[in-house]
């Protein structure tokens, strides 16, 4: 096979590998969204925020140390445990539950029946507002997150693939992070259908999706599927937190992550998870051949924009989505 | 402990507010949140720390104490512009806002205002000419020259020739990042290599496409313009790739602890420039241990102590201060103003034996400043990581930079500033 | 006590559609324009301009222009800061001379300058907003963010839009407007303020009286059901492309301003990044969505909150930088929840509510 073809394909298998990460966290909109027609932007936050507070926990790091410090002139920092990687996991998960009560006690308990817009924009001020507390809790240097997720390139891959192509040829390149994460990806998408498929819980969640008033009608509380549903969401967004930062380190740019998912959001669809799947593999194989082709005629860094505008082009022809329910409209 | 401290210190504002206080004001525009702050903390803890040092053990400057207001910018220029306007009245005689955007808002505002503006290493590279740019100072060395003393490491390295040799850029696509393109491409006329362009969107989180390019194209350098977030992801895909790091080489300001850190060995061996000695081994830190630390002074919790962007903050201070020793010899007065501070820079002399006392032996280049080169003499090191020991080791002496050409770009483009804005060369 | 009037009596339909139907608002926005024009010149100094007063203005017109779009018309933007920087951009390029395919024009007044800059962003708003015809709601509002990302791209890598300048930064050359300095380091402050305050009182005039005309029940139609509106006449297409041009006009006009007056230099993707675009919308729903005044007061409260908070803290209780940056976030965030919470619609309506309660008071009965 000639050479441009091969790295066509190397390419393309990493734009698949990073679309992935991309539905990682596009998923976690999609389930809030889905739940309560909320457009959450504080997704990208809660992410960052959990992985702090996940390297936090794993570290024995003293919540709001650097305020108590100010405050009494003590000077503690650590517990002087590390805790390990499993069990600060499911810490963090518990956490992103207390989380997720907050959220539905404090703010959308009473923002039922607001516009959408409203929503949206409670949604960013969580999202300030956690950006804040993460700051205050964990402090605002770079962590390393290290969850024992194998990182660099696949050797095997590589040596095995070398044939392929002609000397300068090293063999297709994948990380085995993308790896993992596809593995980790299939697992939560799985677990999420057969959740919402067959769990009691999970039909209940299916039915708020559908029409609020008739589930309240049945007797579904309401309140208690926002929680679930949030819970969730706090839970995929640990699991991006986890990817992403173990790739960068946790710090601040975590959360522009969200930047990532919107454009897959909108050519999957705002409701369907398999459309946040399939989005996000569009994207990111869309984007990787973008730059590949186009790129170097353009001068490069296309990645922001392309998304967006090769989202926008496929609205223009399916105003809902590749999935996205179909808008019905009545006068 | 910090806000005790505070407290007690408004508390004596207030109580003897009327005569006010001969200081020497030096502002600290820092950013300790936002997405660069892990730059942006240990530089500002450095460069109050050794202010706070010389006020305790020296009593301050020539006599006069010395003051640091900070104030966040959060690396966003519009803070900055706050902050400037803050901070200025308060008889402010030096502005370092360690940011190239902020440092471009403040070139014409310090200009018309006449405070002098030290951007080390960093902001507009043409204000090395001291007959267009008044104010502005950024000794002892620019980014052109950072990517000349690359080029001469890596000619260093290849024994003396680069010709027929690939070079990739791989730059954060914006203002600060295309800075060393123009200069890279001179020389790549003079040494005869090939130079690649990569460019990063901001925030750099998502760098699989550049990093599958280097592969393909097997560039013998890769060069590396990075800031924030860029640099943990590139580092760390460097690493996954398996390019050899001795053969990646960052500028000063992709170059710190914490950039490495997140990679982990990965990152061992990667090299960058830096222009100040790196960890504790100065006779300084002795006293800053017991002055600073230990008396709970610190800026920030102490652990910061020796790593890479401490210890520039606390070498942006010293010359600072030394600049205001020689103003004050100068002018003969101890409380100096922003314009006798600026007299000061452009005769600042910073010897090796000048250093020695300072208990900084060899921490940095020697500086000399004047009225017609504010660019101080274009010198850095390189350094590399080394992930066992987690500390940068200086693997070469100072390298001087490639003045010839660099000085040649720098007149063209502070003539361009000079006939756009109508200023007249002075110095003559 | 300070309303006094009984009942609501009227006797044409110019006195209904007033803007402000009460003497007593009449005379407090007299009052307040003549200090803003004729006093605060006189006793502004460099802080107030440059940190407070000047991007406070320059919001309110972005504000303004957000307004009319997602206010008024319904069609949620994320663009502005995109639309900013062809503002921005467009200035720079008229104040220092144009070159179009080898035909070069002098530099342009500054003040010709600003409003062709708003004329050009109408334009493109226009192009980016013909999607809209087919995407609505969220899909929308995303979609805007292809505007935002392309445009930045494109400023950052076309070097004729910043006339080939090493870096990339644009800096703005020193112009003045009959005789006074209004860009360029030398800028008096006050001249820097009445300049900016002269666009905010004309732009806020016509958004006033474009609003409360036929373009503007056309926007509103629009919002409520587009087709309903589209049944009862109105033209979807005139009515959503137009409510595009206007809001990118004044949009335009700020980002111009903002580079131009405020700033005097800048790089397209720190200055104009996504992170504008929701400032200005946060600024629009927490003033108050579809209101003239909420314009300013969201700007207000979103420029004046975190100087106020920032100087209290640092300032005055002597806390360090980093926490009291820290704590401006929670508490910036916990207001605009605490805000939405308490009045989703916005100040503006507070203030209604407030003026209500006023006119009543003391017989609530």
């Amino acid at each position: 096979m000639p050479d441009q073809l091969l790295y066509a394909l190397e390419v393309t298998l990493n734009g698949l590998m990073a679309g992935v990460l991309y539905s990682l966290v596009a998923l976690g909109f999609v389930l809030i969204f889905k739940a309560s027609g909320i457009f959450n932007y504080a997704q990208g936050v809660m992410a960052l925020f959990a992985a702090l507070t996940l390297v936090g926990i794993q570290e024995g790091q003293v919540p709001f140390s650097h305020l108590i410090n100010a405050i009494f002139g003590t000077e503690i920092h650590h517990f002087g445990w590390t805790v390990p990687a499993i069990l600060a996991i499911m810490l963090t998960a518990a956490v992103m539950v207390v989380f997720a009560w907050a959220v539905e006690r404090f703010v959308l308990k009473h923002l039922v029946n607001q516009p959408d817009i409203i929503l949206f924009m409670a949604t960013i001020g969580l999202a300030y507002f956690m950006e804040g507390v993460g700051d205050l809790m964990w402090g605002a240097d770079i962590k390393k997150l290290d969850v024992g997720l194998p990182q660099g390139g696949s050797i095997w891959l590589e040596e095995n693939t070398a044939w392929l192509g002609g000397d300068g040829f090293y063999g297709f390149f994948i990380d085995r992070l993308d790896i993992v994460a596809t593995v980790v990806a299939a697992i939560l998408v799985i677990s999420l259908t057969l959740f919402s498929q067959y769990s009691k819980q999970g039909r209940a969640l299916r039915a708020v999706a559908d029409d609020h008033q008739a589930a309240l009608s049945v007797g579904i509380s309401l309140r208690f599927i926002w929680v679930l549903v949030w819970s969730i969401a706090g839970f995929v967004a640990l699991v991006a937190g986890i990817m992403w930062g173990t790739k960068s380190g946790v710090q601040f740019s975590l959360s522009l992550i969200a930047l990532k998912a919107l454009p897959v959001l909108m050519l999957g669809g705002f409701t369907s998870i398999p459309g946040a799947i399939v989005g996000g593999l569009i994207i990111g194989v869309g984007e990787k051949l973008f730059e590949f082709f186009i790129g170097p005629m353009v001068g490069g860094a296309t990645e922001n924009w392309f998304a967006y505008v090769l989202a926008l082009l496929f609205l223009v022809f399916r105003p809902q989505g590749l999935f996205g329910e179909k808008i019905i409209e009545r006068v | 402990m910090r806000l005790k401290k505070l407290a007690a210190v408004t508390a004596a504002a207030i109580t003897m507010a009327s005569p006010v206080m001969a200081e020497l004001v030096f502002p600290s525009l820092s950013y300790r949140t936002g997405p660069f702050a892990a730059g942006g903390v240990p530089f500002a803890d450095g460069y109050a720390d050794y202010f706070t040092l010389l006020n305790e053990r020296d009593g301050g400057i020539g006599g006069e104490l010395t003051r640091v207001p900070e104030c966040e910018t959060a690396y966003n220029t519009e803070k900055g512009v706050e902050c400037y306007e803050a901070t200025k009245g308060d008889g402010a005689l030096i502005y370092q806002p360690l940011s190239t955007g902020i440092t471009y808002q403040l070139i014409p505002k310090v200009s018309a205002d006449g405070i002098p503006m030290h951007t080390m290493g960093y902001g507009r590279t043409s204000a090395a000419n001291g007959k267009v740019f008044e104010w502005i100072f950024n000794y002892p060395g620019n980014y052109w020259d950072s990517a000349s003393i690359m080029v001469k490491h890596a000619l260093d390295m290849e024994g003396g020739s680069l010709e027929g040799k690939s070079i990739a850029l791989l730059y954060h696509n914006s203002a600060y990042g295309k800075e060393p393109i123009r200069t890279l491409e001179e020389l790549a006329e003079k040494h005869g290599y090939n130079l690649t362009l990569i460019p990063v969107d901001s925030p750099g989180q998502e760098q699989k496409s550049q990093w599958l390019q280097i592969r393909r194209e097997k560039p013998d350098y890769v060069f590396f313009w990075g800031w924030g977030v860029m640099n943990q992801v590139a580092i760390q895909e460097a690493a996954n790739i398996r390019y050899p790091m001795d053969h990646f080489i960052g500028v000063w300001w992709s170059g710190a602890e914490p950039d490495v850190l997140p990679a982990g060995d990965g990152a061992d061996g990667y090299k960058s420039t830096n222009f100040t000695g790196t960890g504790t081994d100065y006779p300084i830190f002795d006293d800053l241990q017991t002055y600073v630390v230990d008396k709970g002074l610190a800026a920030g919790d102490g652990q910061s102590l020796g790593q890479v962007q401490y210890n520039r903050g606390m070498y942006a201070a010293m010359l600072a201060a030394e600049a205001v020793r020689k103003a004050q010899e100068i002018h003969g007065v101890s409380a100096i103003n922003a314009a006798q501070m600026r007299d000061g820079m452009e005769a600042l002399e910073v010897t090796a034996a000048r250093m020695e006392e300072l208990g900084m032996p060899n921490f940095g280049p020697e500086v000399n400043v004047t009225c017609e080169n504010h660019g101080g003499p274009g010198m850095g090191l390189i350094q590399q990581w080394d992930a066992s020991a987690q500390k940068w080791v200086a693997i070469t002496d100072y390298i001087q930079s490639d003045r010839e050409v660099i000085n040649e770009l720098i007149m063209e483009d502070s003539a361009a500033y000079a006939a756009e804005n109508g200023i007249e060369e002075r110095c003559n | 006590m300070i309303y006094r009037e009984a009942g609501d009596f009227k006797t044409s339909y110019r006195k209904d559609s007033q803007t402000f139907p009460l003497k007593f608002d009449r005379v407090a926005y007299f009052v307040l324009l003549a200090v803003a024009f004729l006093v605060i010149p006189f006793i502004i100094n460099d802080y107030w301009a440059n940190a407070v007063l000047v991007p406070f203005l320059i919001y309110a017109i972005a504000a303004l222009g957000l307004n009319i779009l997602t206010g008024y018309a319904g069609q949620v933007s994320l663009g502005t800061g995109g639309f900013m920087a062809v503002g921005a951009y467009s200035c720079y390029k008229l104040m220092t001379g144009i070159d179009i395919f080898g035909v070069e024009f002098p530099p342009l007044n500054i003040f010709l300058s600003v409003i062709v800059s708003g004329g050009i962003t109408a334009v493109v708003g226009v192009l980016f907003g013909l999607p809209s015809l087919r995407i609505k709601g969220f899909y929308l509002a995303v979609a805007t963010l292809a505007a935002q990302f392309f445009l930045v791209w494109l400023f950052n890598k076309w070097g004729w839009a910043y006339n080939h300048s090493a870096s990339g930064q644009i800096n703005a050359p020193e112009r003045s407007v009959f005789g006074i300095i209004v860009t360029g380091p030398e800028t008096a402050a006050w001249a820097k303020y009445l300049f900016c305050l002269v666009f905010v009182f004309f732009v806020a005039w016509i958004a006033r009286n474009l609003t409360r005309g036929a373009a503007g029940r056309k926007w509103m139609a629009i919002r409520d059901m587009d087709i309903a509106a589209e049944i009862i006449g109105v033209n979807p297409l005139l009515a959503k492309l137009s409510a595009f041009a206007v809001s990118s006009f004044f949009v335009g006009i700020a980002g111009a301003l903002f580079f131009s007056v405020y700033l005097g230099a800048v790089e397209v993707g720190e200055a104009f990044g996504i992170q504008k675009s929701f400032l200005v919308l946060f600024m629009v729903i927490i003033g108050g969505l579809g209101s003239i005044f909420g314009s300013f007061a969201g700007a207000a409260f979103m420029v004046l909150l975190p100087v106020l908070l920032k100087n209290v803290l640092v300032g005055a209780l002597g806390w360090p930088t980093d926490l009291a940056a820290h704590l401006e976030l929670v508490i910036v965030g916990g207001l605009i929840i605490a805000f939405l919470v308490v009045e989703p619609h916005g100040i503006a309506q507070l203030w209604r509510l407030a003026k209500e309660k006023l006119r009543l008071w003391p017989f609530p009965h």
